[in-house]
């Protein structure tokens, strides 16, 4: 049998939801999305996580590459408000159907 | 007098690009003219032009003359330098790689090559990360040193860890049916290279407790663990 791996899946992001897109009361800009990172609430504590980068997601039924599941690669690139929200560019817009899903920051580009 | 360097920074301050401080009669005075005009009773040293090379006999006129002019794009003398190191990278320093093969490995930082990129490993036994090129991006530095005294890693550069160029595909009916299966194999000396540096980082990381564990452990974020808060 296989052997058992142990601890052999790690998890170097952080969790993180797709809000919505930037926008004011009846107009919205899809090219910047809002994320909430998981654990921040602050303006501050967002310092951290500036220019990292941020992947979303997805599967498809299609096959693409030998696989299912697809990416749209961005970035983090402003705090958004004062309470932890942050402001995010894809290298092309979110889908709408990305509203609420998870996203995912990860560690790099690091400065630690 | 014997010829000397050639002065390298103007008389002529710039106050805004193209624009110097000193009048043109002044850069004369500054720049020692009158002296050489007494020294050369009078007058400028000169010299007669060389005899210009004869033309060639048969000078054929171009066949192609381009329509436009076209004008030829400056050289780009640019060489970019390499990425600063980050003050918390130090030889010997424990680095977490963030990304790759080896996500989430603690790893022994050796030292900076000349194209930027970090060398480390594992060491192999510890956790299975080789010698290798890491983007100081990619990578946290603890705090966690461990000692790089005995360790020696001189002959490490770029040229090292380069790939082998492929042969050139030459088409011919025989190879295409036949799929040359080159084996990729380890050359032992990359082998031996490893196990030299490795002996003595080993050595270094026995001597601490629980060194030798915390590099076969993989960094992984937890349920409720914030990295803005965590102290690497």
């Amino acid at each position: 049998m296989v052997k058992e791996r142990k601890h052999d899946r790690v998890r170097l992001f952080v969790r993180g939801r797709v809000l919505g897109y930037k926008r004011s009361k009846s107009n919205q800009y899809e090219n910047t999305s809002l994320v909430q990172i998981e654990g921040v609430s602050t303006k501050e504590e967002v310092d951290w996580y500036l220019g990292k980068r941020l992947a979303y997601i997805y599967k498809c039924k299609t096959k693409k590459n030998d696989s299912n599941v697809r990416c749209i690669w961005g970035k983090v690139t402003r705090p958004h408000g004062n309470s932890g929200v942050v402001r995010a560019k894809f290298k092309t817009n979110l889908p709408p159907k990305s509203m609420g899903q998870k996203v995912r920051v990860f560690m790099y580009p690091s400065n630690i | 007098m014997a010829p000397s360097k050639p002065r390298s920074k103007s008389r002529n301050p710039l106050l805004i690009p193209g624009i110097g401080k000193f009048s043109r009669s002044k850069m004369y005075h500054k720049r020692g003219i009158w002296a050489l005009k007494a020294k050369h009773g009078g007058t400028f040293p000169r010299h007669d032009p060389k005899p210009a090379a004869p033309e060639p006999a048969s000078k054929k006129p171009p066949k192609f003359y381009p329509a436009d002019d076209v004008k030829t794009p400056v050289p780009n003398r640019r060489k970019p330098k390499p990425a600063k190191l980050r003050a918390s990278i130090t030889p010997g320093t424990v680095l977490i790689l963030l990304a790759g093969r080896f996500m989430g490995k603690r790893v022994v930082f050796l030292k900076q090559l000349p194209s930027g990129l970090l060398l480390i490993t594992g060491p192999f036994t510890v956790n299975g990360v080789p010698l290798r090129r890491v983007n100081q991006a990619y990578v946290i530095a603890t705090s966690t040193k461990v000692d790089i005294s005995g360790v020696n890693v001189d002959k490490f550069d770029d040229k090292y860890f380069a790939k082998d160029k492929k042969k050139a595909y030459k088409k011919s009916e025989s190879s295409f049916f036949e799929t040359e299966k080159q084996e990729k194999k380890l050359p032992q000396q990359k082998k031996d290279d490893q196990k030299a540096v490795d002996t003595p980082l080993i050595k270094a990381i026995e001597a601490v407790e629980y060194l030798r564990g915390y590099l076969g452990t993989k960094f992984t974020l937890r349920s409720g663990t914030k990295p803005h808060e965590l102290q690497f």
